[in-house]
């Protein structure tokens, strides 16, 4: 059954489109892959093309990295580890970090426009989070080269050796800056594997980090999809993997490399609970709430997807909530107006639909937006669930998508037990105006990040990973070097 | 007269505080190296390791919920305790094929140890915390909390610092555990569960079994109410089964291979941090 906002807010008075120009941005019609410091075509001149999910355009072709490109490109990575990185001074290496991040600053505009060409995201969020973001990772991790010695009290640290870093597509940009940056800090080198559908910012950082005279291989760049990934976590001379996607391919690695006496991080799937309590600022936690679950589409693996209500103004929480997503726009991810975006592939969209077809079958009651819709490329309103309790498979799984679900709830324990009551555990959101609550709840809840009175904020200076099936390991903070060595 | 008849002592099971027969009536007939005397010890099964794991996951939340300083003074109560009882685990350690010499090398070492954690309870979320300079007007700091129900397979070389080594630094960190025993020197595992029953350690935080690990190692490892596993040993094959079996819940497999326990390198704060998660909570900053 379908419910209507009450509010309308169907008037003459539009925004004027407002879109980012694209003039400026050099796309080419061909990318290769980036091996040993150059551009190269894969052994079997294989490409793939990638497309703006905004409108289905192609943008360009991406050379498809087979078993023996990983092959090339973890032995370019290999030899410029033991030749070089791992033995030049890490004031050298920290220098030319720094070299990367200022470069993504100078060029960030080109970067922004890119991200949301080819992944769909609002530019606004491409110019004002992921590319700042990025940059300030590289920042951040660069100044690290050379204080190591500080970051572990009573033990040295050693590099691993080659990392495989294989990243997704709702942050492609952001992604690679999170597994570049400490990798290449503390003397590892790398193989990058963007996501098949967003791998057009990654080649433009390796023009960058050309443009840096990084030295040859120690960043290498294969595009490709699962089986290049596969290659890349199965290679013998890979000492460790850095993974973010979904938990079942996180399950599948750590399979894949038991045994081997390789180093893994994970960062998989989550569910949080974003709670709001009768005391909260109501209005500043319905921002909250839609900060949580339709930032970047919901293609976030730490979006608040569970919403929990206290009885007392869940209906008040859950009308503010319906008007508020009446006024998001949804459209053009060029256009600076836009909230949201479209949805990054053809595949995911299938898969949100999927869920609310499932969410709606077993009972529960949805109101979406009343939003137009573009009728080419993949776009989905935003959606929110009522009726809907714990074992509902859209209380359960996660969707990756913009669509909420919500469950009111009347005492602290209740509330604590059903937010804990998932296999996952990467974040979660705590509302209230009382202190007190605020440290009880941010203790109970079992995930790596807690927001309390606010939502979805990253820093490269803040630790983030999971608890239970959301992954292993932290990126971010000083926590974020952990992974990439041994202490000895 | 006649020679005394001794008592001898059942080897039983340690599970939520209580010593348990294990339910499956197996038994395992333990001999000493030189022949002198038998002992039936338990085979622990799958279904006892299956209790035990619920013993451990109802007594998570309140041990984690003590404080840093209560922890410290229970590790430390635990030394004292094994200090009192010297003798016993001179007789045992001897009887599983020690000389007089490394038992007692072996003993002071195990007390040290048990000393040495129960100084670090309130020491190392201090060292390993921080507050994060955010570039935003938020308040943002990251510490460590336990990673909840962990199971131990302890060395099989080494049973009483063996077994002091792996739970010490998994229980000051506010974890509860299941621990299987050294199979082929088991005696002294079940008497340190005597030490540790007598030490103010809560129910179900410190659970032991003993039986075979080639029949347990699968089931410690796979079990999805379990969020970390500490294997020590240096089979390849077991440790890919354990690192596979993770995989099902995403536990942390935590490897020690063959290592020398009485070295001291192989006590310190990063064991602590083996089974920690760390935590990082933002506020904002403003009226």
């Amino acid at each position: 059954m379908k419910t209507k906002s009450k509010m309308n807010y169907k008037t003459d008075w539009v925004y004027n489109p407002a879109p980012e120009s694209a003039d400026h941005v050099r796309i080419q019609e061909r990318y290769d892959l980036f091996i040993n410091g150059k551009f190269i075509p894969s052994v079997k001149n294989a490409y793939f093309k990638t497309i703006n999910p905004a409108n289905e355009n192609k943008l360009a072709q991406v050379a498809e990295a087979q078993k023996t490109d990983v092959g090339l490109a973890v032995r370019a990575a290999k030899k410029a580890y033991e030749n070089i990185w791992s033995k030049m001074d890490p004031s050298e290496r920290g220098k030319y970090i720094f070299r990367i991040a200022r470069l993504i600053q100078e060029r960030a505009r080109e970067f922004a426009v890119i991200e949301s060409l080819d992944g769909g995201k609002p530019i606004r969020e491409s110019r004002d989070v992921d590319i700042p973001l990025a940059a300030a990772h590289f920042f951040y991790y660069a100044g690290w080269a050379d204080k190591l010695e500080y970051a572990f009290p009573g033990r040295k640290t050693q590099p691993v050796g080659v990392a495989g870093q294989i990243i997704p597509w709702n942050f492609p940009l952001l992604m690679a800056a999170w597994k570049l940056a400490p990798a290449l800090a503390t003397g590892n080198t790398v193989v990058l594997k963007p996501a098949e559908t967003t791998p057009l910012t990654a080649m433009k950082l390796a023009e960058i980090i050309q443009e840096c005279d990084l030295p040859p291989g120690v960043v290498n760049i294969v595009n490709g999809g699962g089986e290049t990934g596969q290659a890349l976590v199965e290679h013998p001379d890979v000492d460790k993997i850095a993974f973010t996607g979904s938990t079942e391919v996180g399950k599948f690695i750590m399979k894949t490399v038991a045994g081997t006496g390789k180093k893994y991080t994970l960062e998989l799937g989550g569910k949080a609970a974003n709670i709001i309590f009768e005391d909260a600022p109501l209005d500043q936690a319905v921002e909250g709430i839609i900060t949580g679950i339709f930032f970047n589409q919901g293609h976030v693996c730490c979006a608040g997807s569970r919403l929990f209500v206290q009885e007392s103004v869940a209906e008040t929480v859950i009308s503010k909530l319906k008007n508020r997503m009446e006024t998001l726009i949804v459209g053009d991810p060029l256009d600076k107006n836009t909230d949201i975006g479209a949805i990054n592939s053809k595949a995911q969209l299938d898969k949100i639909k999927m869920y609310v077809d499932i969410g709606q079958k077993e009972g529960g009651e949805i109101f979406q937006s009343s939003c137009n819709l573009p009728k080419k490329g993949y776009w989905h309103a935003p959606s929110l669930f009522t009726g809907v309790s714990q074992s509902h498979r859209v209380v359960q799984e996660e969707i990756f998508g913009p669509v909420l679900a919500i469950q009111s709830f009347r005492t602290v324990d209740e509330v604590i037990a059903k937010a804990n009551n998932t296999p996952f555990g990467l974040s979660g959101g705590v509302w209230t105006d009382k202190g007190s609550k605020i440290f009880a709840l941010s203790k109970a809840i079992r995930a790596g990040v807690i927001w309390a009175n606010t939502f979805n904020k990253f820093d490269p200076s803040s630790p983030f990973g999971g608890y239970k099936e959301s992954g292993l390991g932290r990126e971010g903070g000083l926590e974020g070097l952990m992974p990439y060595v041994h202490l000895v | 007269m006649g020679k005394r008849i001794n008592v001898q002592k059942t080897y039983k099971l340690y599970i939520d505080g209580k010593f348990p027969r294990t339910e499956s009536g197996r038994y395992i007939k333990w001999q000493d190296p030189k022949e002198t005397t038998l002992v039936n010890v338990c085979r622990g099964s799958r279904k006892d390791f299956r209790n035990a794991v619920v013993a451990a996951r109802k007594a998570a939340s309140g041990w984690s919920c003590r404080t840093a300083y209560n922890r410290g003074q229970i590790l430390y109560r635990i030394g004292e305790i094994l200090e009192g009882r010297r003798e016993q685990f001179m007789t045992e350690l001897t009887l599983q094929g020690s000389t007089k010499k490394q038992a007692e090398k072996e003993i002071d070492q195990a007390i040290e140890r048990l000393i040495y954690y129960a100084g670090w309870a309130d020491k190392y979320v201090q060292v390993f915390s921080r507050v994060n300079p955010v570039a935003m007007p938020y308040f943002n700091f990251s510490f460590l909390e336990s990673v909840g129900v962990v199971a131990a397979i302890a060395p099989d070389d080494i049973s009483l610092l063996g077994s002091v080594s792996v739970l010490a630094p998994i229980i000051v960190g506010g974890n509860t555990a299941i621990m299987l025993a050294s199979e082929s020197r088991p005696l002294c595992a079940i008497t340190f569960a005597e030490v540790i029953h007598t030490s103010d350690v809560p129910a179900g935080v410190v659970n032991i079994l003993t039986g075979q690990r080639s029949e347990l190692l699968d089931h410690f490892s796979s079990h999805m109410d379990v969020n970390a596993v500490v294997y020590c040993g240096n089979d390849p094959e077991e440790i890919e089964l354990v690192q596979s079996n993770s995989a099902l819940n995403v536990k942390r497999p935590v490897i020690y291979r063959g290592q020398n326990w009485s070295d001291k390198k192989m006590q310190g704060p990063y064991h602590i941090l083996e089974t920690q998660e760390t935590k990082t909570t933002w506020h904002p900053v403003g009226v």
